[in-house]
């Protein structure tokens, strides 16, 4: 057997394709390029991201003028496949628009979970495909990039479609931990990279499927103890993994857009990853392994007899409307309540009074980070009334009322106090620090990450339980009789 | 091409990759990753490319049919949903721009 180095010298199988469509295939690149450029400022975010639609389209196309030098002699119109690809292509469009356009803003993180698994499956599945054909290269490269993708996608798929179901809460969205979790993970991982290395040296259509199955409960094992708000960072990081499995099927195939799509992505993602990670104050690892070395969470049924104050709308709209100045905490509980229009509305109320109000908005409320400055957007909130975390904390103190509205995680003070806590070292809105704290919630449920907030406890605070929509109206309508 | 000549372009563009989001706010944080997993999804342009190798009716035939499938439905998907996302951030008429 020749050295491993030496096939790296040896031609990959290259498609032979026509001059103008390899400088279309970098034109493509370019726009990928671009897109990434543009998503990354708010007044070129939408022209960035028809940029990179652009490029997938026109390197779509012309893919399939490739030409038969491609698929040798006599191999004309794909092998006759060309009407059956149209039509998969069609039927997978028409799926992709009908559920981008269908889904609530609310749901949209699962939906980019569920998208990112569809690719990610996609990639493995080409290079299962390829692996299979008899044109394969012999190059161990080649092999090892292919065995890459088929492990990588696989994870993303598997992976990606539990983090679906932990969003979508057809499943308990706390981490679950196996019992013996942490061996049966590092056995099963170490089980993969084993089938990977053999498979490498010994490529046979037996060890593939063994290691396509090793790697879906590879995804599955390390999705599962992830819990709460670390889920978006997961996405994250999956996203990135289906861009390398993108990268590597590029090489597989010879295709130079596959290899700089795939890596752009997969680069771009893997810091973003570390920057969500870092809005959330915790390094990657202890996202990904937390749950195996944290405490098991308190149950709440002795917490649930301490006495807490509620309080009427009335209380509140009058508390609200004799305050100088109120920060509104808006939480993932507003958007699934719907009820952006009637903050929208109660804030511009308190504002006509001459109340100065202001909208705090922590890096990851909501289900992803910035997803509550998408749906308040989307209620037409202007900008500058929404403020950051840095920008916002040192006011607080400042502030007569902090009106928290379906928000908890955020804004519970454990993660600054509590060491044992999960979310220990989280920043948190000082929603603590204000005059007085109105927390409108639907029950007194513990928040996404499942811990007890002792906040919902103090003597300065008073919860109004209901529907955040229902109660928000009675507020607003309470406001205006005044 | 040569493996040496993939490898390189592998590499500058992880640094392209690195750099052209190295400065992205956090309130596009959702945007931007939904925008880039749709990227990914040119995968499909590999999916069509060994489908078109197999013969009819194989196995790899039908494993291609399905993974132009999925990568259809994240490229067009992925596309669709960041642009539904970035539409509410346009500036609005008579309203203040974003600092």
């Amino acid at each position: 057997m020749t050295p491993f180095i030496a096939h790296l010298s040896t031609t990959v199988s290259a498609p032979q394709a026509p001059t103008w469509v390899r400088l279309t295939e970098l034109g493509a690149a370019v726009l990928f390029v671009l897109a990434l450029k543009g998503l990354s400022s708010p007044k070129s975010a939408r022209r960035g991201n028809l940029l990179g639609a652009l490029g997938a389209g026109v390197a779509t196309v012309v893919i399939f003028f490739y030409g038969t030098e491609y698929y040798g002699e006599g191999l004309t119109n794909l092998k006759g496949n060309l009407p059956f690809i149209l039509g998969a292509i069609t039927i997978g469009s028409l799926i992709g628009w009908i559920a981008a356009k269908r889904v609530q803003m609310t749901q949209m993180p699962q939906m980019v979970a569920l998208f990112n698994g569809v690719g990610g499956g996609a990639a493995a599945v080409v290079s299962v495909v390829e692996f299979s054909a008899p044109t394969a290269s012999e190059s161990k490269a080649a092999l090892a990039a292919t065995v890459f993708t088929v492990l990588v996608g696989a994870v993303s798929f598997s992976g990606s479609i539990l983090t679906f179901m932990k969003l979508q809460e057809l499943m308990t969205s706390r981490p679950v931990v196996l019992p013996l979790g942490r061996y049966i993970t590092s056995l099963a991982g170490i089980g993969t990279i084993a089938a990977a290395v053999l498979l490498v040296a010994n490529p046979t259509n037996t060890l593939l499927y063994v290691l396509l199955g090793m790697s879906l409960l590879m995804g599955l094992l390390l999705v599962l103890p992830v819990g709460g708000a670390d889920v978006p960072i997961v996405i994250s990081l999956l996203n990135a993994f289906t861009g390398l499995s993108v990268a590597a099927s590029g090489y597989v195939l010879g295709n130079t857009l596959l290899i700089v799509a795939g890596t752009l992505v997969g680069a771009s993602g893997t810091l973003l990853t570390r920057m969500m990670a870092a809005a959330m104050g915790r390094p990657l690892t202890n996202t990904l392994f937390g749950a195996f070395t944290a405490k098991a969470i308190t149950s709440t049924g002795t917490t649930e007899d301490r006495p807490v104050k509620s309080a009427s709308p009335d209380d509140v709209a009058i508390m609200l409307s004799y305050a100088r100045k109120v920060i509104i905490v808006p939480g993932y509980g507003l958007a699934v309540a719907q009820a952006q229009n009637t903050i929208r509305e109660l804030v511009e109320l308190l504002s006509a009074k001459g109340i100065q109000v202001d909208y705090a908005i922590h890096p990851v409320a909501g289900r992803m980070p910035g997803h509550m400055n998408v749906l308040l957007a989307e209620a037409n909130v202007p900008y500058d009334q929404l403020k950051e975390m840095e920008e916002i904390n040192p006011e607080f103190a400042e502030a007569d009322v902090a009106l928290v509205v379906g928000a908890n995680d955020v804004v519970n003070p454990a993660a600054r106090d509590d060491k044992t806590a999960p979310i220990y070292g989280m920043p948190i809105l000082n929603v603590d620090q204000a005059g007085q704290v109105v927390f409108l919630k639907r029950s007194m449920r513990p928040g996404f990450a499942g811990i007890e907030n002792e906040l919902l406890f103090d003597p300065k605070t008073s919860l109004l339980f209901g529907d955040a929509k229902e109660t928000l109206t009675k507020v607003v309508s309470a406001v205006k009789g005044l | 091409m040569d493996a040496i000549s993939l490898l390189t372009i592998f590499i500058l563009s992880i640094f392209v990759g690195i750099e052209v989001v190295s400065k992205v706010s956090a309130v596009l944080h959702t945007p931007l990753m939904s925008g880039a997993n749709a990227i990914h999804g040119v995968v499909l342009v590999g999916a069509i490319l060994v489908t078109g190798q197999s013969d009819q009716y194989s196995l790899g035939f039908f494993l291609g049919l399905g993974a132009i499938v999925l990568a259809a439905i994240n490229m067009v998907g992925g596309f669709v949903v960041t642009d539904r996302m970035l539409e509410m951030f346009k500036p609005k008429p008579a309203k203040k721009d974003e600092a």
